[in-house]
């Protein structure tokens, strides 16, 4: 692969590229597209909680289809939240936090040329061109997309008279979630052997930087755990299309007739859908937190508080998020003795992550800020580690979760998780490596807009959702009114819309900034950030294979304003300045 | 960025991330989100609740201080000596957030969490209520075994949506007093009940917010909720989990009556076969 | 234990020699293959308890396609002894020997399921049958990945690209052929022994 020619056709250098900057580059920006899918959706849903009764009949004339006479229907709400859900937890930012950025920024930190296996990487690209497509079919089938919510709980998502959406758009959506299995497989295999296997000269383990060891226990938490999804679709699909009774039991009647199934049970899908539906959120979120240690470090002028407790904290969090996937069933009807230690696993995985949070908010001590967009977006990262991971702990307490399960709280938490700290991940990264990516800078001027106008709002919307489940609002409902106890705060369901409307209409600043800069005049030096990590020792935009010679690493990746480093920093490849071998 | 330009938004950095946590922790003290408790363990859970306010409270106002300090003292573009840490002392940090967690986190499991679980899911006491509760899409059909204490059998194959929606078997004898209700469910003050849970469909979720309780309901199985309900009044049954087109609008109500009122009321309810 | 595994982690990389990737990446893919299976035996677990769970004699096909499993295994052993000891010629035959006997495999495995569709038992019979269906369906799945690693590696051998100390890509195409057959050999302990 290294002898390998640089591609000279645009086939081969832009579409069916091997270059893992290119793959990067693709998934980053598919990732984009579907964003644009996922928050549309996002703006319908959040419509219709604020105002349930209206007519919209702009909207109407628009999408007929999906706003009939101007109302949207009650499962046409439900397809919304459902493809919300999807689009965003694995089209969007695990597309643009894990595949974009773990192409994109894995070989060019750990020292290789590329990935360890460049026709697989395209390969898992192209796989997820045909499940992105799948998706956004499913909406033009007949009885339209998916309804069963993103967990697909099988009755509601196995029998196709149960509800409109679970007929040919809920077979759709397995079979896109399994190419997407595929494809993040492929990806996974990719990041793991290349960081193992792949790098540099004297780049040992301990001397890479955290958004790498992030994307390590990312991938291998997405080997181990994607599988029982695989095996849970593959039975979903068997029940709904092959007679079989996986997850159905018996007795169940659907328009008056006694369906012929017999001896499933609908909580093993459960299990094994949550089984790898927890450790994903951390496939998910640690990444983000890897970003945020890079960019603390690079604009903080300091080394990374507590190195070596965050890469023991992260392994811990993984072998952790293995083992507690129950919480997510505390009111499923599951042995209670069972979710005692659920609930006591649960909250045992914040301890490693209050690690993390400390370690982020001690990179802080003693630094030189530097106020750049990447940096703003890191610090709201840890702000919203901060307000998210505790509200974990009440889910994670059985005993509160009885309360608040089901509710705005779960919402509210989760978007704080894994929509504010992934997304804002996604944005730092960009806003980083942007001139590392397309030589040239994203405007600073725009993103600070982008940030004051995304941050304020979604904080204010996001908390407010733990309130209104503190009041009993549950998730899901097309009404959030029709119970009386909800009413006195629906007024708070405004608000929120509202505010969430700017934040959403804030995205365009970024779209702007991320497409319009690719056209800029100036540009960006090979180290712009007077970054220490190996992507800044390369020209920018990264050449074809990355570097002339492979670089040799001497030092640790943090290395700001260290003793014996004249400019304030040495990047891993410098020299000793006569010194020892620093560690 | 120029140095001045960067300590005023440091300063709206600082207003920013105080407000957050201030917006979090006066939102949750200054009004009381929870709706008016009213069964026993609901006290317990509420209880929960105030614990977790009050520890992830602390947490986050110190975490922000500690930020917001830095940001402060750091962030203005000022040269400052660089931090001198080993990897020794770092690791003598850490002991902060692990035994702070630690000890916040599973003791509000076991020590005030336990209890509550231990009254939801533990044995139901002697003369308990049993009320038979079977959720179908979108409805709760609620039925009472009558003077005999015995619930009539019932089949899959004769729900009759209308006729007889809890599909009992008419030649059971046992089923003739058989008490069947659609989308009320009347319980007494002070007593223990337990709701049988059944559905015949999808599933669904049976949650009651002043009850603080929410039980998936799973075909193929019985589900329990187990509760005291504390004060009279009348209460509302939501479903909890996705279940179809109509989920949204499948509520019923609960009426918690005074022991003797509920009493009268029982003995005024005739069975499906008298 | 930590103090020794912390000093694997400082450890810097002593040179320049990159080894071949393909150990990790195998060991990846057995792994998540490997979870694939067991998240399996975990349905079959819970399902089992259920009453109408009831076994079904397979037909007596799936024993013999098991030995032919076996020995296709022996066949690639032959393969990698031949190109360790350096008979290169060898290797192409046993491996076409392995190809062969691995469609011969599948294809009892469809005559198996022919076998038991004409004594009506397809998927919507029962749990037992429709575990049996989609097992050994999923599990020929992987048994055409590995016929694909070895036809790979029969061409690169008929091409003489290995030698007795350079022949990484047969071994692992071999160990996951191996991997696979375990597979089998474990899922009918599972379905019919269990």
């Amino acid at each position: 692969m290294s002898t390998a020619h640089e591609p000279t056709s645009f086939w081969s250098k832009y579409v069916f590229s091997t270059d893992h900057k290119t793959i990067g580059k693709q998934y980053l920006i598919t990732a984009f597209a579907m964003a644009l899918f996922g928050v549309t959706w996002s703006i319908f849903i959040r419509l219709q909680l604020a105002w349930p009764a209206a007519e919209w009949p702009l909207l109407g004339k628009i999408l007929p289809n999906l706003y009939e006479g101007g109302f949207l229907a009650p499962e046409k709400y439900l397809s919304l939240v459902t493809m919300h859900g999807t689009i965003m937890i694995f089209f969007v930012v695990s597309f643009g936090l894990v595949s974009g950025f773990g192409n994109f920024i894995i070989p060019l930190q750990v020292g290789a040329r590329d990935m360890a296996y460049p026709f697989l990487n395209m390969l898992s690209y192209w796989t997820i061109v045909p499940a992105c497509l799948l998706m956004l079919f499913s909406f033009f089938v007949p009885d339209g997309a998916a309804v069963g919510g993103w967990t697909a709980y099988p009755p509601l998502s196995a029998l196709q008279d149960a509800i409109p959406g679970s007929g040919m758009g809920q077979t759709l959506w397995l079979l896109a979630m399994a190419l997407f299995i595929a494809s993040f497989t492929m990806g996974s295999l990719n990041y793991v052997t290349t960081i193992l296997n792949c790098r540099t000269r004297g780049m040992s383990m301990f001397r890479l930087p955290l958004t790498v060891w992030t994307l390590l226990i990312s991938a291998i938490l997405g080997i181990l755990a994607f599988p029982a999804l695989t095996a849970a679709a593959i039975m979903l699909l068997l029940d709904r299309h092959g007679g079989t009774s996986f997850f159905l039991p018996s007795g169940l009647v659907m328009s008056g007739q006694v369906l012929p199934y017999e001896g499933g049970t609908p909580l093993l899908f459960q299990h094994l859908f949550w089984f790898l539906g927890h450790p994903e959120v951390y496939v998910l979120v640690l990444p983000a937190v890897g970003i945020a240690f890079d960019v603390v470090a690079t604009f903080g002028r300091r080394p990374v508080f507590g190195y070596r407790t965050s890469v023991w904290s992260l392994v811990v969090i993984a072998v952790l998020s293995m083992i507690v996937w129950g919480h997510h069933m505390f009111t499923s009807g599951m042995n209670p003795y069972l979710g005692e230690y659920f609930s006591i696993a649960t909250v045992a995985i914040t301890i490693p992550f209050a690690v993390l949070g400390m370690n982020l908010i001690a990179s802080l001590w003693r630094a030189e800020i530097r106020l750049t967009t990447a940096m703003r977006f890191a610090l709201g990262i840890v702000a919203a580690i901060g307000v998210g991971g505790l509200g974990g702990l009440w889910l994670g307490t059985a005993s509160s979760d009885m309360y608040l399960h089901d509710s705005y709280f779960v919402v509210g938490h989760f978007h704080l998780m894994i929509g504010i700290v992934t997304g804002f991940g996604i944005f730092a990264g960009c806003y980083y490596w942007y001139p590392k990516m397309f030589g040239r800078h994203m405007s600073e001027r725009l993103g600070t807009w982008h940030f004051w106008l995304t941050v304020a709002p979604v904080f204010v919307a996001l908390i407010s959702m733990h309130y209104l489940g503190l009041a009993g609002h549950l998730r899901r409902l097309y009404d959030p009114a029709v119970y009386d106890y909800a009413q006195p705060t629906q007024w708070m369901n405004v608000g929120i819309s509202i505010a969430l409307f700017i934040a959403a209409g804030a995205q365009v600043l970024f779209l702007v900034n991320f497409f319009g800069s690719l056209f800029r005049k100036e540009r960006a030096a090979a180290n712009p950030w007077e970054g220490a990590t190996l992507e800044w020792t390369t020209p920018s935009p990264a050449p074809h294979l990355n570097w002339d010679t492979p670089p040799e690493v001497r030092r640790g990746p943090y290395e700001y304003r260290v003793p014996g480093a004249e400019d304030g920093y040495r990047t891993q490849i410098a020299p000793d300045a006569g010194t020892a071998q620093a560690t | 960025m120029s140095g001045q330009r960067q300590t005023v938004e440091i300063v709206a950095l600082i207003v920013l991330f105080l407000g957050i946590t201030t917006f979090t922790v006066v939102g949750y003290s200054a009004h009381d989100w929870l709706p008016p408790v009213a069964s026993e363990h609901g006290v317990g859970v509420d209880g929960v609740i105030r614990y977790l306010v009050l520890t992830t409270g602390t947490i986050l106002v110190i975490g922000t201080l500690a930020f917001v300090a830095f940001l402060w003292r750091y962030g203005r573009g000022r040269p400052t000596e660089a931090p001198q840490t080993s990897a020794r002392s770092e690791r003598w940090w850490t002991l902060v957030p692990v035994i702070g967690m630690a000890l916040i986190a599973e003791a509000g499991v076991l020590l005030k969490g336990l209890p509550v679980w231990e009254q939801v899911y533990g044995d139901p006491p002697e003369g308990a209520l049993v009320v038979d509760v079977m959720a179908q899409q979108f409805e709760w059909i609620v039925r009472y075994p009558g003077l005999d204490g015995t619930f009539g059998r019932t089949a899959p194959e004769l729900i009759e949506r209308v006729g007889n929606p809890a599909g009992l078997d008419a030649s059971d004898p046992a089923s003739v007093d058989d008490i069947v209700l659609r989308n009320q469910l009347h319980l007494a003050a002070g007593r223990p009940t337990v709701v049988r849970l059944q559905s015949r469909d999808v599933l669904h979720s049976f949650s009651v917010a002043a009850f603080r309780i929410k039980q998936d309901v799973v075909p193929g199985v019985v589900m329990r909720a187990q509760f005291v309900p504390t004060t009279p009044g009348r209460y509302e049954i939501a479903c909890a989990e996705v279940c179809g087109m109509g989920h949204y609008e499948m509520g019923a109500s609960v009426i918690v009556h005074p022991p003797a009122e509920y009493e009268v009321w029982l003995s005024d309810q005739t069975g499906v076969g008298q | 234990m930590t103090g020794t595994l912390s000093d694997t982690l400082d450890r810097g990389r002593a040179t320049d020699r990159q080894p071949g990737p393909y150990p990790i990446g195998l060991v990846g893919i057995l792994v998540t293959v490997g979870m694939l299976f067991a998240a399996f035996t975990a349905a079959i677990a819970v399902r089992r308890g259920a009453t109408d769970w009831v076994s079904i004699a397979l037909p007596w096909i799936v024993w013999i396609n098991t030995l032919i499993l076996v020995l296709s295994s022996g066949t690639v052993v032959g393969a990698v002894r031949a190109v360790r000891l350096g008979r290169m010629a060898a290797a192409p035959w046993w491996l076409a020997a392995a190809l062969a006997l691995g469609t011969t495999f599948l294809v009892g495995q469809v005559v198996a399921w022919m076998n038991l569709t004409a004594q009506e038992v397809v998927l919507a019979t029962g749990p037992y049958a429709a575990f049996f269906y989609l097992l050994s369906a999923v599990h020929g799945a992987h048994v055409v990945g590995g016929l694909a690693a070895l036809a790979w590696t029969r061409r690169r051998a008929v091409r003489g690209a290995y030698g007795p100390e350079r022949h990484g890509g047969l071994r692992h195409a071999a160990i996951y052929w191996h991997f696979v057959g375990g597979v089998w050999v474990y899922l009918l302990v599972l379905l019919s022994v269990l």
